[in-house]
């Protein structure tokens, strides 16, 4: 029985020839990653029971990334129990304020992951780098001191989805209107411990950034990970970045998928997942009763450049209408500082939004956009729990930039209209 | 190994939003976060829970976040045992790895009710409704998570080893 491309990468890893779905093992890791929330309690751990030293600094990656600038004491008190870590190890990949971003838009940007890679992250949304073509998954913070320890993760091999992609996505469309589609076909525990794993023609088609949104959100769907294969997309994004040359692996022909389900791309229109699942999707264009007070157009789900591109693209010479606030998180500094040197910042501030520095904020309800009971906010992230952005009450509907853009506009949800 | 106590109940797909708000997340200290444990969908949880009772769930329990103070939440407020139809993966890693016992039951979390007194044998996997007197049987874990749960958590295990 062949292995799929996940596995494949599972068993190099373990140093074993072949794994098969539901097999029990200790794996190789060649990042650690966490954060200013989950780092804290990953460190508590790893001191308590008597660890010393980390495996490899340059194999740990700390971003603080979820309330910096710190929002409020505590914050900062978490954050400089990081930094003091970081320091005392040695850390070679840790993110301060003025060069952090959001973590899973910082880490590929940075050349920090690369394809083949086997990689664990104190953060769900660690699924991000599958688009990479490499393995990579959410763990807690326990499994991040563990790897932080010993430098190997243990893992139950996963079973596999396989979307296969044809077609080509139509304007004002995107991975995110993808990713919204197939979690609204298949539910929030559709893909429950499994892989999902990309395919088809359709793939040629969608850029870098599309792919790691489809990847990012692949957790909103319960899976362990989410992966495409790496192509010419995908060599020509890591060319020139990181320090470890990137490790192709290939799905086998006979690979053993639980299903298949078909995607055609040329078919997605703009979708909204509305309160409170992101399997609750409706297309946008039939929710126009709903008004909204506030936008967000950033997160590790929707805040690199391309997302930039389209928001300018759509508010550039308009006015976010009267009563919205626009609230746009540029995803790291780098994209931060494209985005002043192209004009953008000019022209998301003269259509009346705020723009600030790279933050998790507003999308777990940290700060930066706290919504109050009952306000409602159409927000390029990921989830739309019950209080995820604010009061139990409030009301968050997600989408892409585009669909966020034009609703900031409009006052109420909306498709960006062709241009 | 067992647990007995009274049965909190919630539906299917019960997020760690909801278990434990991000916006309390600017602590790691668990007797402080476990003041807000399911507060956005059970304003009177925290008040009512006893050690030893137990939380009985639907499908997906624990979805979202990777956040391990989700199940360090519930275990601090003395919560004795979850049983779900079925867990998020993350949440199902943390449990075993911090130590909260976790069941699979599809029955015991279909039939048992909000209020029932109940009795779970860890070491046979048998769940008592004391209320109903029926019993279940969970899955049982796989010998790999016994050892790390027997050796009192992942890191315990790994110095051991």
């Amino acid at each position: 029985m062949g292995m799929t491309m996940t596995q494949k990468i599972l068993a190099d890893h373990a140093g074993l020839q072949s794994v098969s779905a539901g097999q029990l093992i200790r794996a190789r890791l060649d990042i650690v990653l966490g954060n200013d929330i989950t780092t804290p309690v990953a460190i508590n751990e790893f001191t308590k029971n008597g660890f010393d030293r980390v495996f490899d600094k340059d194999k740990i990656a700390i971003v603080l990334d979820h309330f910096v600038p710190n929002k409020d004491i505590k914050a900062a008190e978490q954050s400089r129990q990081c930094r003091e870590f970081a320091c005392g190890h040695c850390i070679s990949h840790f993110y301060d304020v003025g060069k952090m971003g959001i973590e899973h838009a910082l880490l590929p940007e940075q050349g920090v992951v690369t394809a083949g890679d086997c990689i664990i992250g104190a953060d769900s949304h660690t699924c991000t780098y599958g688009a990479l073509g490499a393995f990579s998954t959410g763990v807690g913070s326990t499994d991040m001191a563990a790897g932080m320890a010993t430098g190997e993760g243990w893992f139950k091999v996963p079973s596999a989805i396989r979307f296969q992609l044809t077609g080509q996505l139509p304007p004002n469309c995107s991975g995110k209107d993808v990713i919204l589609t197939i979690i609204g076909q298949i539910g929030v525990d559709g893909a429950l411990y499994k892989s999902m794993e990309f395919t088809g023609p359709g793939v040629a088609t969608l850029s870098m950034d599309d792919r790691l949104c489809i990847c990012n959100m692949a957790i909103e769907a319960g899976a362990k990970n989410g992966i495409f294969p790496v192509d010419e997309v995908t060599m020509r994004y890591l060319e020139g970045r990181g320090e470890r040359a990137p490790r192709i692996f290939r799905a086998d022909p006979d690979a053993a998928y639980e299903k298949t389900v078909c995607v055609d791309l040329s078919a997605i229109a703009p979708t909204v997942a509305c309160p409170h699942l992101p399997e609750n999707t409706r297309p946008a264009a039939e929710l126009s009763d709903i008004q909204i007070d506030q936008v967000v157009i950033g997160s590790c789900t929707n805040g690199r450049m391309e997302d930039m591109e389209t928001a300018y693209r759509i508010l550039k010479g308009r006015t976010v209408a009267p009563g919205v606030r626009c609230i746009i998180i540029p995803a790291t500094m780098k994209i931060y500082r494209e985005c002043v040197e192209r004009g953008y910042v000019t022209a998301f501030i003269d259509a009346g939004a705020v723009v600030s520095t790279p933050t998790c904020g507003p999308c777990l309800g940290g700060y930066m956009g706290i919504l109050a009971a009952g306000e409602r906010c159409v927000a390029t992230t990921n989830r739309n729990f019950v209080g995820r952005m604010g009061h139990v009450t409030s009301e968050v509907y997600l989408a892409s930039p585009a669909t966020a853009a034009a609703s900031a506009i409009a006052g109420f949800i909306t498709p960006a209209k062709e241009d | 190994m067992n647990t007995q106590g009274k049965v909190f109940k919630y539906p299917d797909n019960v997020d760690t939003d909801v278990i434990i708000p991000a916006r309390y997340l600017n602590t790691a200290d668990a007797g402080e976060l476990a003041k807000h444990c399911m507060e956005d969908i059970d304003t009177g949880f925290v008040d009512q829970v006893r050690p030893g009772d137990i939380l009985v769930a639907g499908w997906n329990f624990g979805c979202g976040s990777s956040r391990e103070h989700a199940p360090l939440v519930i275990k601090t407020c003395g919560t004795g045992c979850v049983i779900a139809k079925s867990f998020a993966r993350i949440f199902y890693r943390n449990a075993i790895n911090i130590g909260l016992p976790i069941l699979e039951c599809e029955a015991a979390a279909e039939e048992i009710q909000a209020g029932d007194r109940v009795d779970i044998d860890f070491d046979t996997g048998v769940i008592t409704d004391r209320t109903t007197g029926k019993t279940y049987q969970a899955e049982p874990f796989p010998e790999f998570i016994q050892n790390i749960i027997r050796r009192g958590g992942l890191l315990a295990s790994l110095k051991e080893a």
